[in-house]
């Protein structure tokens, strides 16, 4: 399991030096004056001349990648051309926001995904799995900017059930304001989840340990509770691991539409700013969150059940 | 090719038999007629403005109402269908054609290079896709182009890397250690025995992958960094609708539905044709 740990580690860790290093060439090989880009055209000479040495542009690339990992090391992504805070510290304060909101998202989507999977697995082919199924495959293409959208449009604007903006103060109201953006991004994930468990389940339920626990008299429902479901669920930690990238890119988008505050908004409102080194260092930080994540989703899959161990 | 024009009657028919195929052939069949006869089509012109009727309800003039500009909201949804898919299409293939020869290259040379090409799939994999078109629209300005791009990058290593297990999995099938014997050459075996082999499996991921890129197409419209105004995308529709939302919801549901309605039926038409054309594959994914 350790050398499996560090292995997996070892990969994750190769993939971040690549996925940074591809991102800096990305920044530098822009035509034009990088210096000019972040400042404008209104910048003054000597405002040029700091950025340019603060930056190390004067220096060779190779030594320029050499600075940007060392200040890397140390947590440093660099400064806000604007306000002059330290990007690192501003990414730090939007990111819980967005972490809270996935996880919402996550939490309400697998609860009822694999509970509808499960459910659907063990009564085969009666009414609630045919609603199961026709839900998933319906559901599984929504975008979640649409349907953010579409909830925002009936649930906040005309129905009024919901706050439209903002992230809300104090539990209560955080909770209020988390509803709609959760289900909008949750709701393809709840027909996956249950699709994913319903077929990893009935694979499940055919194997010999099953068989054997049945064998020694065990209650059929601590079978499928316990025996069953707790290998059954494998995938669907794989696929929130790997998912991790979809679930940032949703949130992105839903906290556009109903104007939350979180990296999705940070980064866009420092596009339209132009202010690259916020947009980096978010996107150099949803990256790593990205890569952990499925690293970390590999693992707990190998914790659980040994066999995926050796499979690589 | 008389053989293959019957397999590929086969497909039809075996997808057109299964009920959410036939639906999704229908879906996917009507977007493409719309989009390729939409000059046709459209009773206004989709950039035409008309101030005097703007923010209007549906009627039998204007179905779906007009936008902020008087624009006919019904013109701009079937003209937004145009771009989709002229974003979706060449998307989709691009990165199936380079996924694709970067896969059975991954798949058929020195494991060194099978290594050094899996490290790249997994690095451009932990970008989140959003996240990435975000950084490069940010660096190279936001175009029809850029969109294009952005999804062919991402999604060459999920093509890479099917055609690379497939590659695995045939390299050691009989006939081609027979064409080897004979003294066949890399690319003979590779471009006459296998390609064949990969195509169809790869054609499939194309139908599911295509709803992903018209979604993405349209976020990042709907941000404001996609293709540009006033060109009718239906990501743009969703940008005007959500500004003026409390004014009209007609704009919202304008764009939003026909996404919706391409996705399922894209993924309807990739799940039916999955199954048609191979069953096994029902697992992988």
């Amino acid at each position: 399991m350790l050398l499996y740990a560090t292995r997996r580690f070892g990969l994750a860790l190769l993939i971040l030096i690549v996925a940074v290093t591809v991102m800096f060439l990305m920044i530098r090989a822009v035509p034009g004056d990088p210096v000019q880009i972040m400042l404008g055209p209104r910048a003054t000479p000597e405002l040029q001349a700091r950025l340019t040495a603060e930056l190390a542009l004067d220096q060779p690339i190779w030594k320029q990648l050499l600075i940007f990992y060392g200040n890397l090391m140390q947590g440093d992504l660099g400064i806000d051309v604007f306000s002059g805070r330290s990007v690192t510290a501003i990414v730090f304060e939007q990111l819980p926001h967005t972490l809270w909101l996935i996880l919402g998202s996550i939490a309400w989507s697998a609860t009822l995904g694999i509970a509808l999977g499960a459910y659907a697995a063990a009564h085969p082919n009666t009414l609630i799995d045919r609603i199961t199924a026709a839900i998933s495959v319906s559901f599984v293409a929504a975008p979640a900017f649409v349907v953010a959208l579409l909830s925002l449009l009936i649930f906040a604007v005309n129905l009024q059930w919901f706050p439209a903006i903002g992230a809300g103060e104090g539990f209560w109201g955080r909770l209020d304001h988390l509803v709609l953006p959760a289900f909008a991004i949750g709701l393809s994930w709840v027909g996956y989840i249950a699709r994913l468990v319903r077929a990893s389940m009935l694979e499940v339920m055919g194997e010999s340990h099953i068989r054997t626990a049945r064998a020694f008299g065990i209650h059929e429902r601590r079978v499928v509770m316990v025996y069953a479901l707790r290998i059954a669920i494998l995938p669907v930690v794989t696929v929130i691991g790997v998912g991790m990238g979809f679930l940032l890119s949703s949130a992105v988008f839903a906290e556009i539409v109903f104007a939350r505050p979180g990296l999705g908004k940070l980064v866009i409102d420092s596009i339209t700013t132009r202010n690259y080194p916020i947009v980096m260092g978010s996107v150099l930080i949803s990256t790593g969150l990205f890569v952990v994540s499925t690293a970390l989703a590999d693992l707990i899959n190998a914790w659980l059940d040994p066999r995926a161990r050796t499979a690589k | 090719m008389a053989k293959s024009r019957t397999e590929l009657g086969q497909i039809v028919t075996g997808v057109a038999r299964d009920p959410l195929g036939l639906m999704g052939l229908i879906i996917v069949g009507t977007i493409v007629f719309c989009a390729i006869f939409a000059y046709w089509i459209v009773p206004f012109d989709p950039v035409g403005m008309n101030i005097k009727d703007r923010l209007q309800g549906p009627s039998w003039t204007h179905l779906l109402g007009t936008d902020q500009l008087g624009r006919d909201t019904f013109s701009r949804v079937i003209a937004g269908g145009q771009v989709a898919l002229q974003v979706a299409l060449p998307a989709v293939f691009g990165a199936m054609a380079i996924g694709l020869t970067l896969g059975m290259i991954a798949g058929y040379g020195p494991k060194w290079l099978d290594n050094l090409l899996m490290l790249f799939f997994d690095t451009i994999r932990s970008f989140p896709t959003v996240m990435f078109a975000l950084a490069v629209v940010a660096l190279v300005g936001p175009s029809l182009q850029t969109v294009v791009f952005v999804v062919m990058a991402t999604s060459i290593p999920t093509y890479g890397r099917v055609a690379r297990t497939q590659t695995l999995t045939l390299r050691n099938s009989e006939f081609i250690l027979a064409e080897r014997s004979m003294g066949a050459s890399m690319t003979r075996i590779l471009g006459v025995h296998m390609l064949p082999n990969i195509v169809g499996v790869l054609a499939v991921l194309a139908a599911m992958d295509i709803p992903t890129v018209i979604a993405l197409e349209a976020g990042l419209s709907f941000l404001g960094l996609g293709v540009k105004p006033p060109t009718p995308s239906w990501g743009a529709l969703l940008k005007d609708g959500y500004s003026l939302i409390r004014q009209t919801p007609w704009l919202v549901v304008g764009g939003g539905l026909p996404i919706i309605l391409a996705t399922l039926g894209f993924t309807f038409l990739g799940e039916s044709l999955r199954d048609v054309v191979d069953p096994k594959l029902r697992k992988q994914r």
